[in-house]
């Protein structure tokens, strides 16, 4: 019963991937669009199922299909594990992939290939699903590339755009790299404790107690390489702004709600691990604090609505990560799931906005839209309430929490997360200002043709953003249901046991006080002067490097990709050419001998016969001699 | 039986034949007709001939004498098919000069 | 019933297309190919049931040769390897208008003949025949049908044919020399000599030369490129997808347990040359101008990694060098299709006058799309198997081997998918290309259907390979 409900769990997108793949052209657009949307939502009703067994039984499912790959000492199977984890990961990925699902019926109705488009995200939410509920690392693994793959695919949707492909491909390889640290990672655990599997993973790694924990840091430390790979941290991070280039449902479903949680799914997984190695850590910490604030400068200066969203994307996963490197897993997910709901319902109201305004990104073209859009308007207001922390919006709870384990932990990163929570409230507010605010700053044309998205389009976002509201229930900081949900799941104990005193609710009126400085220095900005960025030749000194973004693409772009280029010509050019004529002169010094010996052999009957004479002469004397 | 070798020592047939001999190849080496570096050949050939047959009747053998007949006959043939291909070479070039002989480079 | 029934049926397969006459040559030769392949499976299936399906007879007294066939799991899993490719490249071809078809096809024939010998030969003589033999065909496959211009060809294919012999006569005095000590050239003998460190190493040195220019391993690679642009598409699946192997199966077959202890001595030296050629080949591929030289870089790359995995002398490594090998077998031929049929419709190898070809030909853009994702080791795909174990193995050797010949995937996804991008991606293209025919779609929905199904489930090929890899790490830990 489990293992065909897991198989339809996992097999439904897939199957759904097929149909479109094979006949979605013929059936029409419409029911190709159906289709894909009725195979996430059966995967969705299957997870809910699982999700309401399990919080009855507390029992971990373990499921075993086949043997995979045989190593010397072990085997990796092909299982699955569905657990408090995997569910809750399952019920938002399918959960909120429905709604994107259904929103994109309507989105990219327009499009010549729109089955084609359903079969990536069909295939995509198989591949998370594959992910999230395999048993062992390398099942993870096939999930984590397919993941990358579906990205590489719906980045690169428009794919007569060579830029959009260059963004596809730079995801995929910027994600490879990531693969690679993971795949070493899986190496070193799998040489340590001669299996992959998780359940017997834990149990060698929590019940044994002389473990070498160089390898254990350095193990960690390689599945962290990957988790910033996928999760979009420094140094791999500059992957995921760029993938706005996709169509919008994508970059909400992938690059924002799932996809790039991956890494912190994978974290929290094997948190016993990642607890042997405090080292490690403190890095993931650092870089996930850094992160947050460096994408949060960014943030500041975008006019790329889409833009402005990633980088607040990368910021908010750099604060999950504060959280996993200070060994608050429990807090790190739940400000997932919220992030989840109000970064799917921004990234849906942003593309409801695009729509209308006929793929128009630039906020310097917009404007008062609030008066046409009132439903987008309403859903995007709450949903930046929601990320910039105010109550008793989900994102208030989540982030405050965070901050909260960052202030016990280190002040300075309490300051960072601080800063960078303060510069979201600043940047989406901005956001919301110039979109939905004053005047319409686009052409007479644009205007004219200003409308409410269908409800196809408004449905979802109403949906998730009453998820953004109410999301903060599933943990409130007294009576937190996630944290007892979730506790199977860890080694330690939670964090939770801290008790509410004036520290506390300090702390929580200082992050709201940040908010509202933000979200108030904006109002002033935008609304009482009415600001409009500058155009792009127009921004100057340190605004310019971040509206260029540090200027870490070029650099890179030196370092990397010209230095590979450059060894490729000098090899190609020298080392090639000089191999090749190094095999060819052996065959030249040969060709030359036998040019010169030909010429003994001139032909002339005289000279044989002389030749012929002198050598039996030789003959003879040497017989004399040798007797 | 009486030896003629009683009478003319052995010594005396090898050094005539290696005078034979020399002047067999010293023609081979210096003349150019063709016909004549063949008759030095030739010369060579019975330089050898008269060895065996002093060589034969000094160690009272008669297989050294038997040897003669086969290394005349071959040289009979060979001196056919030899004066043939001269007389076919003289046709086509018009003479057997051996330093004009040279299509056998390679 | 024994294996060399297999080598008859290509034989006179070989003659039989030879006489069939041109018209009929190419489904005559199909035919064969399919017997042949059948055949095999019909072994394999003796095989695994514990029948004895070894030949031995003897053939030349003085010197002692004997004729002798010995399939163990090894063995079959390359002839099946052959048996199964064969095939598949014959009917690629059957879209294109051969000249002279009867010795064209033939030819396929024969030389899938040698190569299914070099693989079953117990005897070292045997083997080296046989090994020799695989070279003729090939060589007048590439000079007579080959593309580009004559004079180019010949120089590429001739450089190509006597560097390869010239490589393999280092192997020939070897196996000379193992001979005056051993009295036979029976490869269960060979494996008894107890020779000395120097002796090893010599014998190992001359081995390494004959293998490393044929597998290649760089610095002896500069043959590839040229050959494999320069050959008719036939050929360059012939070479590139099963002769390579050949190398690749004689180390692990007669380098590593004849001379254990010189492998054992510079083991690293060969894994570090063998990563060097991954890292190398990529980066070398990146700025290929033409599509059939940037595979064959492409190959180079994936052949040095398994070649590093057979030189750690790990039961892993072992495994995942035939594994691998076995994948990039299927995945190097689809791809040289994929070359083919471009070559088919815009009549050149260019990449620069290809692009915007995906809008015209969705098929195609897909099967395409796989292959190079099977390419890239994607998991799910044979070929992330024998990568991750390979990789695994080298791991165990020295993290830094795995780091270093990891960045294969790293590296391996630019080239390949900057590759895909210039060919397929962008601007529709002005000139019209047609989708796959039935064919051409059915070969490449062949391989693709394999590399899935043995990407999921290896099982039945680990479990085929294991007990003789097994073996021959016993031999090699024998002293």
């Amino acid at each position: 019963m489990d293992t065909s409900l897991t198989l339809l769990l996992l097999l439904a997108p897939f199957i759904g991937f097929l149909f479109n793949v094979f006949f979605g052209k013929s059936i029409g657009k419409s029911a190709s669009g159906i289709l894909g949307t009725l195979t996430v939502a059966t995967s969705f009703a299957t997870s809910v199922y699982f999700f309401m067994q399990i919080s009855q039984t507390h029992q971990a499912i373990q499921i075993q299909l086949f043997d995979w790959i045989q190593i010397s000492n072990f085997k990796v199977d092909f299982g699955f594990l569905l657990d408090q984890l995997s569910i809750l990961w399952l019920l938002f990925v399918t959960g909120i992939g429905s709604l994107i699902h259904l929103y994109s019926i309507s989105y990219m109705h327009d499009d010549e290939n729109m089955h084609k488009f359903f079969a990536y995200l069909n295939l995509f939410i198989f591949f998370m699903i594959t992910l999230v509920i395999g048993s062992n690392l390398l099942v993870l693994f096939i999930g984590w590339e397919g993941v990358g793959l579906c990205s590489y695919l719906l980045i690169g949707f428009w794919h007569k755009n060579q830029d959009f492909n260059d963004a596809a491909k730079k995801a995929f390889i910027m994600n490879r790299i990531g693969d690679l640290g993971l795949l070493i990672g899986i190496f070193i655990i799998g040489s340590m404790f001669s299996t992959l599997d998780y359940a017997t993973l834990k149990t060698a790694i929590t019940g044994t107690t002389n473990l070498n924990i160089t390898w254990i840091s350095i193990a960690a430390f390689a599945l962290f390489i990957g988790a910033c790979g996928k999760s979009a941290q420094i140094p791999l991070y500059t992957w995921l702004p760029d993938a706005m280039a996709g169509p919008t449902p994508v970059s909400a479903l992938i690059h924002a709600a799932t996809m790039v949680t991956a890494g912190i799914f994978m974290i929290t997984r094997l948190n016993y691990l990642f607890d042997l190695a405090p080292d490690v850590q403190n890095i993931i910490a650092i870089v996930g604090a850094v992160t947050s604030l460096v994408a949060a400068t960014i943030a500041l200066v975008q006019t790329d609505i889409k833009k402005v969203l990633a980088y607040s994307t990368v910021s908010q996963l750099g604060l999950m990560f504060l959280a996993l490197g200070l060994g608050a897993y429990e807090v790190a997910v739940f400000h997932v799931i919220t992030h989840a709901f109000f970064k799917a319902c921004l990234f849906l109201g942003s593309g409801s906005v695009i729509h209308a305004l006929h793929g128009e990104q630039d906020m310097r073209k917009m404007g008062g839209l609030k008066k046409v859009m009132g439903i987008t308007f309403f859903t995007f207001l709450i949903s930046s309430l929601a990320i910039s922390g105010i109550p008793p919006f989900s994102g208030f709870f989540s982030k405050d929490e965070i901050l909260m384990v960052a202030f016990e932990h280190n002040k300075v990163l309490w300051i960072i997360a601080s800063l960078a929570s303060l510069m979201t409230a600043f940047y989406m507010f901005r956001l919301l200002y110039l979109t939905f605010f004053n005047e319409f700053r686009g052409t007479a044309e644009q205007k004219s043709h200003l409308h409410e998205s269908p409800s196809l389009i408004t449905f979802p976002l109403i949906v998730l953003a009453i998820l953004a509201t109410i999301g903060g229930l599933i943990s409130l900081p007294t009576n937190s249901w996630l944290n007892e949900y979730l506790a199977p799941l860890f080694a330690k104990a939670s964090h939770e046991a801290h008790h509410f005193g004036t520290t506390e609710y300090a702390l929580m009126a200082v992050a709201v006080l940040g908010g509202l400085i933000g979200i108030g220095i904006a109002y002033a900005k935008y609304i009482k002067q009415n600001i409009v960025p500058e155009e792009d030749s127009q921004i100057t000194g340190f605004a310019k490097v971040l509206y260029n973004k540090y200027y870490v693409d070029e650099i890179y772009d030196a370092i990397f990709v010209q230095s590979i280029n450059s060894l490729s010509k000098f090899f190609n050019q020298y080392v090639e050419t000089t191999l090749s004529s190094l095999v060819f002169g052996l065959g030249k010094v040969t060709n030359e001998l036998g040019f010169q010996g030909k010429k003994i052999q001139n032909g002339s009957i005289g000279r044989y016969l002389f030749a012929f004479v002198l050598g039996i002469c030789a003959i003879i004397t040497y017989l004399f001699l040798a007797q | 039986m009486n030896n003629i070798l009683n009478e003319i020592g052995i010594e005396n047939y090898i050094f005539l034949s290696t005078i034979l001999f020399s002047i067999g190849v010293f023609g081979v080496l210096y003349r150019r007709n063709a016909i004549i570096v063949f008759m030095s050949i030739e010369i060579m050939l019975n330089a050898v001939n008269l060895l065996f047959v002093a060589f034969s009747t000094y160690h009272q053998d008669a297989q050294g004498q038997i040897f003669v007949f086969f290394s005349m006959a071959v040289a009979a043939a060979e001196v056919a098919v030899g004066l043939a291909i001269l007389v076919s070479i003289f046709r086509n070039l018009g003479s057997i000069d051996i330093n004009k002989l040279k299509n056998l480079k390679g | 019933m024994n294996v060399s029934l297999i080598l008859i049926i290509l034989l006179v397969g070989a003659f039989a297309t030879y006489i069939a006459g041109d018209k009929l040559a190419s489904k005559v030769a199909l035919f064969f190919g399919i017997a042949a392949l059948g055949c095999s499976v019909v072994l394999l299936n003796h095989f695994n049931l514990g029948e004895n399906i070894s030949f031995l007879s003897q053939w030349i007294n003085q010197p002692h040769v004997s004729f002798s066939l010995n399939a163990d799991g090894l063995s079959m899993a390359m002839v099946l390897l052959t048996a199964a490719l064969t095939p598949i490249i014959i009917f690629t071809s059957f879209g294109t208008e051969h000249k002279n078809a009867k010795a064209f096809y033939a030819l396929i024939l024969f030389m899938s003949f040698a190569m299914v010998g070099t693989f079953l030969a117990a005897d070292g003589l045997l083997y080296y025949i046989f090994w020799e033999l695989s070279l003729i065909p090939i060589y007048f496959i590439a000079l007579i049908w080959g593309n580009g211009d004559a004079e180019e060809r010949k120089k590429a294919v001739v450089k190509f044919f006597i560097y390869t012999l010239a490589g393999s006569l280092f192997m020939l005095v070897a196996f000379i020399y193992l001979y005056q000590k051993a009295g036979s050239f029976l490869i269960e003998d060979l494996y008894k000599l107890n020779l000395s460190a120097t002796e090893q190493l010599w014998i190992f040195l001359a081995f390494f030369l004959a293998y490393a220019i044929k597998i290649p391993i760089i610095p002896f690679h500069t043959w590839q490129a040229n050959v494999y642009q320069k050959a008719p598409a036939v050929g360059t699946m012939l070479l590139s997808g099963i002769m390579l192997k050949m190398g690749l199966y004689s180390v692990i077959r007669w380098q590593l347990p004849i001379a254990p202890l010189a492998a054992k001595e510079y083991m690293n030296i060969f894994i570090a040359l063998g990563i060097a050629g991954v890292i190398y080949g990529s980066i070398v591929a990146l700025r290929q101008k033409d599509l059939k030289k940037l595979l064959a870089y492409s190959s180079l790359a994936h052949v040095g990694l398994i070649a590093a995995g057979t030189y750690t002398l790990t039961i892993d490594g072992l495994r995942g060098a035939v594994l691998q090998m076995i994948a990039h077998g299927f995945v190097v031929v689809g791809l040289f299709f994929v070359s083919e049929i471009i070559y088919r419709r815009y009549a050149t190898g260019t990449i620069a006058e290809m692009g915007g070809i995906r809008t015209q030909s969705p098929k195609f853009a897909s099967m395409f799309m796989i292959l190079v994702l099977a390419s890239v080791a994607l998991p799910t795909t044979f070929n992330f198997v024998g990568e991750f174990t390979v990789l695994y193995s080298l791991s165990q050797i020295n993290v830094w081997f795995a780091i270093l010949g990891g960045t294969t995937i790293i590296l391996g996804a630019y080239y390949m998918l900057k590759m895909y991008q210039q060919v397929m991606l962008g601007e529709t293209n002005t000139k019209a290309f047609a989708d796959v025919s039935l064919n051409e779609g059915l070969a490449l929905v062949l391989i693709i259907a394999l590399l899935f199904f043995f990407g999921l489930y290896p099982k039945p090929i680990t479990d085929l390979i294991t007990p003789s890899l097994e073996n021959i790490i016993k031999v090699i830990n024998r002293a």
